[in-house]
């Protein structure tokens, strides 16, 4: 039973990231050649811990662990994802997958947000 | 019929469950709706409450109590709890509002739709305000709430909910149509809105007095009449600043003196409110039945 459901969910997870990728990998080209204005700036990563805390923590965990359906952040490929696609994915969000959208939040907080997640690029 | 003890242990119940706050990305608005969402399983507990003082009547208060909750990215729903007092007559319980809210595209634009469709089985003696149609005027709220009590409102009400965000602004217009399910008209209005943080950037230490904290701005609201008496004459129409202060733990304090610029609107309405957001609340109340490992 547990192993028909591994296979099953493994099944599913292959189709959806046949589909359409990861979110980040859904970006467009567009959106990802934005550059981080703030990529560099070390009083923006503390401000992006800080919203990271308040923001993303309850679904990603407070060190970006992952809980149910919220993925890890704290992964290579976050770290390595062009700074405009992360921009991208906190704007638009996955509101039919349950990631909310951010674009409330203004255009610095959301970079602030990117320069944490890619602190240890 | 719930009392207001009921309100209060209600909430202290809500409180008590173990969840994380959250701050809630609303605007600072009372009135007016933006395209903003309730976070997926968060849910905001708020008041929201008016008062003033008709030319010819006693000073009211009207009170709502507002369960939000993000049943789906797309989808929020939300219940109010609507109360009032009335310079000598006492405190009365009006009613209740269930509206749900749908955001129809996945993406964000430009401008944002949202549709809104509410239930609201209140009476006439109502005062909270959420919204202003028809020739709603300073006249409703002169007339005493035990005669107002009488008239019974079960009505259906949608919105188009259109928002946009730019460059640290938000800007939503909201167009309101209401049916009383009994006989009445439609009725029309309209509720509009512009905000601003005070601070775009984010400070690097948590803060409570500073300025990204504070968002400011105005809305204005109003009646558009009936379908077959449909324009301004005759109607309320209201300009009210808002201000909002958000605590570094997410509790956050609103206050919006509105001032009516028609001969048939309320003089002065001062509204004040505070909400509270529980983050991720669907995974603590499936905790407190199941233990701690069943969000994993």
């Amino acid at each position: 039973m547990t192993a028909s459901r591994i296979l099953l969910g493994a099944v599913i997870a292959a189709a959806i990231w046949g589909k359409g990728g990861s979110l980040v990998q859904q970006a467009p080209a567009s959106a990802s050649a934005h550059r981080n204005p703030m990529a560099e700036d070390t009083s923006a990563k503390m401000a992006g811990g800080k919203l990271y805390a308040r923001e993303c923590a309850s679904c990603h965990g407070a060190m970006g662990e992952g809980s149910g359906k919220a993925p890890p952040l704290a992964r290579p490929d976050i770290r390595r994802a062009a700074p405009g696609s992360l921009f991208w994915v906190l704007r638009n969000g996955a509101l039919r997958h349950g990631m909310p959208s951010f674009a409330h939040l203004p255009e610095a907080q959301r970079w602030q947000i990117v320069t944490f997640l890619q602190k240890d690029k | 019929m719930p009392r207001r003890t009921d309100f209060h242990a209600l909430v202290l119940i809500l409180l008590s469950l173990p969840g994380t706050a959250a701050w809630a990305g609303e605007g600072p608005f009372f009135i007016t709706y933006t395209h903003q969402m309730e976070e997926p399983g968060n849910l905001e507990l708020a008041t929201k409450n008016a008062t003033g003082r008709p030319a010819e009547g006693s000073r009211w208060l009207g009170s709502a109590l507002e369960l939000e909750y993000g049943a789906r990215g797309w989808w929020t729903t939300e219940i109010y709890l609507d109360g009032e007092a009335t310079g000598g007559s006492g405190v009365l319980f009006n009613g209740y509002r269930w509206e749900n809210r749908f955001r129809p595209l996945a993406r964000e634009h430009w401008i944002n739709p949202v549709l809104y469709i509410e239930f609201e089985n209140i009476n006439g003696a109502d005062r909270t305000l959420l919204e202003v149609v028809n020739h709603d005027g300073e006249e409703d709220l002169a007339t005493a709430p035990g005669e107002a009590r009488a008239e019974k409102q079960r009505e259906l009400e949608a919105k188009l909910i259109l928002g946009s965000h730019w460059r640290g602004w938000t800007i939503a217009e909201n167009f309101i149509a209401e049916k009383n399910l009994r006989h009445e008209p439609y009725e029309f209005g309209y509720a509009m809105g512009i905000s601003r943080p005070l601070a775009l950037e984010a400070r690097p230490d948590r803060c409570n007095l500073c300025a990204e904290n504070f968002q400011v701005g105005v809305e204005m609201y109003g009646g558009l009449g009936t379908h077959d008496e449909f324009g301004l004459r005759g109607t309320s129409h209201y300009v009210a600043p808002v201000v909002a202060w958000t605590l570094a733990n997410g509790t956050m304090f609103r206050v919006s003196p509105g001032f009516g610029v028609t001969s048939a609107s309320a003089g002065f309405v001062m509204r004040f409110g505070v909400s509270y957001e529980v983050a991720q609340f669907s995974r603590a109340v499936r905790n407190l039945f199941r233990g701690p490992g069943a969000s994993q």
